[in-house]
């Protein structure tokens, strides 16, 4: 964890990942009871336990790299800097969220960020982020695409066909699976015949690693690498990044399917405690991280109260849309 | 003006907007070098270099995934499905993805992507490679669906569905590849819903598409002989439609005759039917009429192959039905 690349990062810098992670932590356990309270009416698949994987890999990413992300995107976008207020704006479904709320938890997007959108489908986003490494390469101005996606989708035809693509073609792609362990309710070695992910890259003459997700600065540094390989033309990589979730498959599931013992071993190493335990030792005081957290629970405080003074939607916008250009002057449908 | 095939109008097409663009690239199997499993592309990758024509692994979930992927963020993609029936390997990409995306970001994005759909039969390529499934995308909300029947709307259609800020899926009927038609020395792309009359008469209106387009012509030209005045209406985009050619149409002969390759248990014939009956029911003079592909799967043997897809006899036999008393058995049921 104190590598060459740990050492160039200042403190400053190290308590702006803590924030992100921090700030992705609360806005999902605020987000599930917010949806208690009946102000999200859709899904959630929340990232509690993942922060230092979504974290870890954005702060490898510049402006104009572009990522693809999953049914468990919060962290992912707010990690890309997305603002929590849109989000929740969306999940309430009102007409400020990102999709004018038409997409809800699972779609969220914001291109200008360089976010090509969460996804419904298992596997969805492997195809689009190797696409948009397609472009990215044609363009010349060395940017990547990295697509976030779970063990589950890793039995997807989408991702074989993509990293095959993307290796035959040496795209600035980064494939990074998140292994925590579960497809959906079925435990990894339920559902694939192999426990490392990230040998499936030796299939495509691709680099392969595995990182445990939880260490923010490990996931950094890997993603450092990746994309410093990417950047230079040499290809793809494929992550494996070991975490696990907190909470379940979706915000309600009881997790009951899990071993007795097993949440309580993956919450010893709760991402956020490991950091925060790295800082302290770097010398960071209680003091410094209580404001922290206390900025983060304003911005979220804000944030609620800015979806909740959104107005809804009104039932005849869902005729809009569903095409860029009109017809005759009038929307097409 | 020159006479020239339907398959060099649309290279055409592809060689000026590829010029123009140079976001424009080609992607699809055996497109390089061997020009396309029916010569579409021939020479296009020797005329502009492996980075505007991409020839791919046979993955037609990557493909279209990758196309959509890179129109996300500024590409012009064309993607060649060899097989239109191979689209079934592509359906997330299109359905779940490309379809949603303007709808889903609430109008900030679209998926420019135009998907050529190579459709129809082309003499016993039997039951997974013969299908026509255009109905499958017309049922689709995002995406545009185009259709053209001969060499100088192929060019225009081409160039519009390209430019187009929506997916666009082009469907090209292998018999139609070789057919020569008039192109004027410059086509400028024909606006999308814009369809055509082929054929002026009074007493019944076909409406027909791709290769059955010829076959309603000349079920219209036997029937002269029997003092009937047959109208033919080419759509030539199926989304959108043009509703307004139709209706003009049907206050002159109040009579519908719609006719394809597809199957016609949901099929586009049905949509045009229930437009007919539902907008321009006091047009009707008679029950509307569909010769549609019979709802089998495409057999093998040249006379079933025969029997399922409508020819002109079954279409003039259609075509008298409607001059007859509505409760008159229909001949080809």
């Amino acid at each position: 964890m104190n590598g060459m690349i740990d050492q160039a990062l200042g403190l400053e810098q190290k308590i702006d990942l803590y924030r992100s992670m921090y700030l992705i932590r609360r806005f999902e356990e605020r987000a599930a009871h917010l949806r208690q309270q009946g102000f999200i009416p859709g899904f959630l698949h929340p990232y509690v336990g993942q922060e230092g994987v979504a974290v870890g890999v954005c702060a490898a990413l510049e402006e104009g790299d572009v990522i693809t992300s999953t049914h468990r995107g919060h962290g992912h976008m707010l990690a890309r800097g997305a603002d929590p207020a849109r989000m929740y704006a969306e999940l309430y479904a009102r007409q400020d969220g990102y999709n004018r709320a038409k997409g809800g938890s699972l779609h969220l997007i914001d291109v200008e960020l360089g976010f090509l959108g969460a996804n419904g489908i298992v596997g969805g986003g492997i195809p689009l982020a190797t696409g948009a490494a397609l472009q990215k390469k044609r363009e010349g101005r060395g940017r990547v695409a990295v697509s976030f996606f779970g063990d589950g989708a890793t039995n997807e035809g989408s991702f074989h066909e993509s990293l095959n693509l993307a290796s035959l073609w040496s795209l600035p792609v980064v494939y990074v699976c998140e292994n925590n362990f579960y497809g959906e309710f079925t435990p990894q070695h339920k559902h694939q015949p192999i426990t490392e992910i990230a040998r499936r890259a030796d299939s495509y003459a691709m680099e392969g690693v595995v990182v445990e997700g939880n260490h923010v600065l490990e996931m950094r540094e890997a993603t450092l690498a990746a994309v410093e390989r990417a950047r230079a033309g040499e290809g793809p990589t494929l992550i494996e990044a070991r975490t696990y979730r907190h909470r379940g498959h979706y915000e309600g599931d009881m997790a009951r399917y899990r071993p007795p013992g097993e949440l309580e071993e993956w919450l010893a190493r709760d991402p956020l405690r490991l950091f925060e335990e790295h800082l302290r030792a770097g010398g960071v005081n209680d003091r410094l991280v209580e404001e922290v957290q206390a900025g983060v629970e304003e911005t979220l405080d804000d944030a609620a109260r800015f979806a909740e003074a959104s107005p809804h939607p009104l039932p005849a916008e869902a005729l809009e849309d569903v095409y860029m250009e009109t017809h005759d002057g009038r929307a097409l449908r | 003006m020159r006479n020239l095939p339907y398959r060099d109008a649309i290279r055409e097409a592809l060689i000026e907007e590829m010029e123009r663009d140079p976001d424009v690239i080609l992607i699809g199997e055996d497109i390089g070098e061997a020009g396309g499993a029916f010569g579409v592309t021939r020479r296009l990758q020797r005329q502009f270099g492996p980075e505007r024509v991409y020839d791919t692994p046979i993955s037609e979930e990557a493909i279209v995934g990758a196309a959509v992927g890179a129109a996300l963020v500024g590409a012009r993609p064309v993607v060649e499905v060899m097989f239109g029936d191979f689209v079934t390997l592509a359906m997330d990409m299109l359905v779940n993805q490309a379809a949603k995306t303007c709808y889903m970001t609430g109008g900030r994005i679209g998926a420019p992507v135009t998907v050529r759909m190579v459709t129809g039969t082309a003499g016993a390529t039997a039951g997974q490679h013969s299908q026509s499934l255009e109905a499958w995308f017309v049922h689709t909300p995002g995406v545009k669906v185009v259709a053209p029947s001969n060499a100088g709307d192929a060019k225009a259609l081409m160039k519009a569905a390209i430019r187009d800020p929506d997916p666009v899926m082009v469907f090209e009927h292998k018999l139609l590849y070789g057919r020569r038609d008039p192109v004027p020395d410059q086509v400028d792309p024909l606006p999308l819903g814009v369809g055509r009359v082929v054929r002026e008469g009074d007493d019944v209106t076909v409406v027909s598409y791709l290769h059955t387009l010829y076959a309603a012509v000349e079920a219209a030209e036997s029937l002269e002989a029997e003092g009937i005045s047959v109208e033919v209406l080419d759509p030539r985009s199926l989304v959108p439609f043009d509703r307004g050619l139709l209706a003009s149409s049907l206050r002159k002969t109040g009579r519908l005759v719609v006719a394809h390759e597809a199957p016609g248990r949901g099929g586009m014939g049905a949509e045009i039917a229930a437009v007919a009956a539902g907008e321009m029911w006091d047009c009707l003079r008679a029950p509307v009429v569909r010769v549609c592909g019979r709802n089998t799967p495409m057999p093998y043997a040249p006379e079933m192959e025969g029997f399922v897809i409508p020819d002109a006899g079954r279409i003039a036999d259609g075509i008298r039905a409607t001059l007859r008393q509505p409760a008159a058995r229909r001949p080809w049921s």
